[in-house]
């Protein structure tokens, strides 16, 4: 595993070593040194074309608990000259000594152009690129999940859930497939963990082509409720310029068929956990009672992002480059 | 291959429980104990070792004595050869400050492990001591490390390969001895 | 007066034949006498020269992309002995002057007879006609209009477009793309745009305004040419509108022919093009349609792009691809499994797109006519090296393939523009000769 771009690139033992690799990243916080010394004079660079307050500081935390040095480049381009900067901007850090790269990028496959061009040879890691993938992003909620689907707490650490996967697992995902990259991420990790995903959505906020995913696709949101027992929930987040382009009638309309209400809250199992990339819209796709709810483990996602990138980022710089060998199935 | 046995079960078995008592004896009684194993085999010789502190001493809980300590991400050659994957640190009491740790490893032989290891024991939180007890050394220090127990020294060449086993993950108990080329373990 | 012996050449219809060349035309090999120059083509195919029905020549506005002169030589070293250079440079080749000059660039250049297309509206916006009649009458003599890159997509103004060409029967050729239905649109849409997470171009976008443009050329009895049709569902669209007498011409890429939008994944931009690599069924259908002349010509929509707007990410990179100089190459191959003759892929390079534009001295070896032919050598694998190319665009996308055939020689009204695999002397079309005719 040279770069970290998609997670259909993962195999079930390599993400498994990563979850399991960021079990032992999230012990790290509750010592009395918070910090390791594994990238100890390396350089991580992170590249963010698009804003993301949120994914840059928890790449910037997980890469200075690693002992990394972080620059950061925000450079949110004009659309003239995105493309001619990222490759300036590529050599530039690459002449610099980048030895890891992290970059968000509103156009889709800029990761991928940037890790396959020649144009910097150290490994790159996807912090989201326009509607394709946000593959830490799937990555925490994989590790979220593993511990609650193993009856853990969501935020502790726990050995309980090392080695594992998500067999049997039973996961929803609620809202703007389309334009989503954290839902193409999620149906192909946590399908490869074993577990079976629903994508919940009106037919005009999914993809042409969807029928060829790994999931099965409803679009009635109290149906999918009453038809699966569900063990998490994902309200994907509905971004205000949708609103606009006649996706669905009215804001109105789209909080009463897909939002997750109260009423919809309760009619879910018991133990079905409720997780939101973040940030909610509260009242449109997410009603305040599930989002206040202790089922609600948003929290704990954020809170986990940090172990998951300190897990990539340490697979990915630490330089070798052979592939992963999960320990699954040795303990 | 020219392979020997240098210790069969019998042997780990009467080693352990040598150090058993040693480490009792050193530290006044089992107040305060934690013995932490360096995986992969470190682990159940510290488990095993724990056992033999509780035959000795039968007020000892085995289980609240024994646990591991990875140092994956201590050691100083993280960026070259092999993948490794980080394995648990397990603390029995959930911590070592105030406490005498005593390292449990199969073979000492550059040191560097423990060093390592001596990084991780010092993120974690403040011992009142650390020791090193290993089933055997070999030799060839790089580093100024000594350990405090050791079951048996076995006096090597440099290209030999010293081959410990042990029942929880090998299947059996031995300790073996293979000349230069030859396949050990 | 030079004249030219070429000997032993393999025709479309697979017979041997000598051919002489005098004074710029085809003549009977019998009457040449002792001949200048001889050439030997033993081994080889000669085709009529090649007829593109659609370039882009970059020249005036984007000279860093492409010029007359290096689009021209791209031409000759591609087997191409005339090329109709698009509308969309900068200024628009939406009056008389603009073709006019385009005309003239291309007659200095002389390696190719440069026709240049005629805007439909004005600014290719859309809304306005622009001065079809004038171009028409210009020193260019434009026939063929089009706003290729924008579709004409008010249905009122391509009517009177279709209705107005009429007059000097000229042709409208459309590029069809509802803009509606492919804001800002990046591919294929389908399985792998979903996958990808790019904005689809989906394939109704395309068929929807063929529907629409051969019921307004059947309503107004006008003539239609489709470019660079792309999707099974055209091809039925247009096969029925053939059937009903519909009087269309349809159009398909060397490009669509071979590759599909598998090749997004690398999200190597040189895959990125308008309309969008489609799926396996629709280069089925493309090249069924081609063997069996539901599909008329072969236009290449050549369209260099300076580095800069290629080597970028994906959503950032320009659309098109250059072509001229592996067309031939490409078709041979594309169509290598279908029941498709060398007399076959003249038609649809040569022959057809002559007729369509009304080019008397192409597409054809008859005595009498202007002596525009191309040999070939069909059996010469060889790499595509865009580095080596005439053309300045390096968006190849059949870079590093090996492909067969391979244009040796190229005349351009007897000149042998391209000579051996090497750019040979221009034509001097400013002396008086066929080509003024």
């Amino acid at each position: 595993m040279k770069h970290l771009l998609s997670t259909s690139e993962l195999t079930r033992a390599e993400a498994i070593d990563l979850l399991d690799t960021a079990e032992q990243m999230s012990l790290v916080s509750t010592r009395e040194v918070k910090k390791l010394p594994v990238l100890r004079g390396l350089t991580v660079v992170n590249l963010f074309f698009e804003d993301s307050t949120r994914t840059r500081i928890s790449f910037e935390a997980a890469a200075k608990r690693l002992s990394a040095d972080v620059i950061t480049f925000s450079a949110k381009g004009s659309s003239v000259s995105k493309g001619e900067s990222l490759q300036d901007t590529a050599q530039t850090l690459s002449a610099m000594g980048a030895d890891g790269v992290v970059i968000r990028h509103s156009g889709s496959g800029a990761p991928h152009r940037l890790a396959h061009s020649g144009w910097i040879d150290a490994p790159v890691v996807n912090a989201g690129d326009g509607t394709h993938e946000h593959p830490t992003q799937a990555l925490l909620d994989a590790f979220t999940l593993r511990r609650v689907h193993a009856g853990l707490p969501a935020s502790a650490p726990a050995d309980g859930a090392v080695g594992r996967g998500l067999d049997g697992a039973v996961v929803g995902i609620v809202g703007d497939i389309l334009h989503s990259r954290v839902a193409r991420s999620n149906v192909h990790l946590l399908t490869t963990l074993g577990a079976r995903v629903v994508l919940v959505a009106p037919p005009t906020l999914l993809p042409i082509g969807v029928e060829s995913w790994p999931c099965d696709v409803v679009y009635d949101l109290d149906a999918a409720i009453r038809d699966h027992p569900f063990d998490a929930l994902m309200m994907l987040r509905v971004q205000q310029e949708r609103m606009h382009e006649a996706f669905f009638p009215t804001a109105r309309e789209y909080a009463r068929r897909w939002g997750l209400s109260d009423a919809r809250a309760r009619a879910l199992p018991g133990d079905c956990a409720i997780m939101h990339p973040g940030p909610m819209n509260r009242g449109f796709e997410i009603g305040a009672e599930a989002a206040d709810s202790p089922r609600a483990v948003v929290l704990d996602q954020v809170a986990n992002g940090v172990s998951v990138r300190m897990a990539v980022l340490y697979r990915l710089l630490t330089g070798q480059s052979t592939a992963a060998s999960g320990r699954e199935g040795q303990s | 291959m020219k392979q020997r046995t240098v210790l069969d079960g019998a042997e780990i078995h009467r080693a352990l429980t040598r150090i058993a008592h040693e480490v009792l004896e050193a530290n006044k009684g089992p107040e305060g104990l934690v013995l932490l194993g360096i995986p992969t085999r470190g682990v159940p010789l510290a488990a095993r070792l724990a056992e033999a502190v509780a035959r000795i001493e039968p007020a000892t809980d085995a289980g609240a004595l024994a646990g591991a300590l990875d140092i994956t991400m201590h050691r100083d050659d993280l960026r070259s050869g092999r993948l490794r994957s980080a394995a648990p640190t397990h603390i029995p009491g959930g911590t070592i400050d105030a406490r005498t740790v005593v390292l449990v490893d199969d073979v000492l032989f550059s040191g560097r492990s423990v060093r390592a290891a001596l990084d991780a024991v010092s993120a974690i939180g403040r011992p009142h001591a650390v020791r090193l007890a290993v089933l055997v050394d070999r030799g060839h220090r790089r580093l100024p490390i000594r350990a405090d127990h050791v079951g048996k020294n076995i006096p090597s060449a440099l290209d030999e390969r010293v081959g410990v086993r042990v029942q929880e993950i090998d299947g059996e108990d031995s300790v073996t001895i293979t000349a230069a080329g030859g396949d050990g373990r | 007066m030079t004249t030219t012996l070429i000997r032993a050449a393999t025709l479309p219809d697979g017979s041997r034949a000598d051919l002489g060349i005098a004074g710029g035309l085809l003549v009977d090999p019998q009457d040449l006498g002792t001949p200048t120059t001889v050439v030997d083509a033993d081994g080889l195919l000669a085709l009529p020269g090649l007829v593109d029905m659609h370039t882009h020549l970059r020249e005036p506005g984007r000279e860093d992309a492409e010029t007359i002169l290096t689009g021209s030589r791209a031409a000759a070293a591609g087997g191409y002995t005339a090329v109709h250079a698009m509308a969309n440079t900068s200024p628009v080749a939406d009056t008389a002057g603009v073709v006019e000059q385009v005309h003239r660039l291309g007659r200095a250049a002389g390696y190719t007879q440069v026709e240049p297309v005629g805007a439909v509206t004005v600014g290719l916006a859309g809304e306005t006609l622009a001065e079809l009649g004038a171009m028409a009458d210009s020193e260019a003599r434009v026939r063929m209009f089009s706003d290729d890159g924008h579709c004409v997509w008010d249905p009122l103004v391509m009517r009177r477009a279709l209705e107005y060409v009429k007059a000097f029967d000229g042709i409208i050729a459309q590029h069809a793309q509802d803009p509606r239905l492919t804001e800002g649109a990046q591919m294929n849409e389908g399985v792998v745009s979903a996958e990808l997470g790019l904005p689809g171009w989906p394939a109704v976008a395309e068929e929807a305004i063929i529907a629409r443009d051969v019921l307004l050329a059947e309503h107004v009895g006008s003539r239609l040419h489709v470019c660079h049709v792309s999707t099974a569902g055209s091809v039925e669209l247009i096969r029925w509108a053939k059937s009903r007498g519909i009087r269309v011409t349809a159009e398909v890429t060397p490009h669509h022919l071979v590759l599909t939008d598998e090749e997004v994944r690398s999200f190597d931009p040189v895959y990125k093009v308008n309309p969008p690599l489609r799926t396996q069924e629709d280069v089925h259908a493309l090249r069924g349609a081609l063997a069996d002349g539901t599909i008329d010509v072969v236009g290449t929509d050549h369209a260099p792009h300076p580095s800069e707007h290629k080597c970028v990410e994906w959503t950032a990179a320009a659309m098109g691809m250059v072509g001229m100089e592996t067309a031939l190459a490409v078709v041979s191959h594309a169509m290598r499994d279908l029941d498709f003759s060398t007399a076959d892929l003249a038609r649809v390079m040569s022959t057809r797109p002559a007729e369509i534009v009304g080019l008397a001295h192409h597409g054809t070896l008859a005595i009498g006519t202007g002596a525009n032919l191309v040999l070939v050598d069909p059996e010469a694998p060889h790499t595509v090296e865009p580095d080596t190319h005439e053309t300045m665009g390096r968006n190849n996308p059949f870079r590093g393939r090996t492909l067969g055939a391979r244009v040796t020689d190229t005349f351009l009204y007897g000149t042998r523009v391209f000579a051996d695999g090497e750019l040979g002397t221009p034509l001097a079309f400013g002396e008086a000769g066929p080509w003024n005719d």
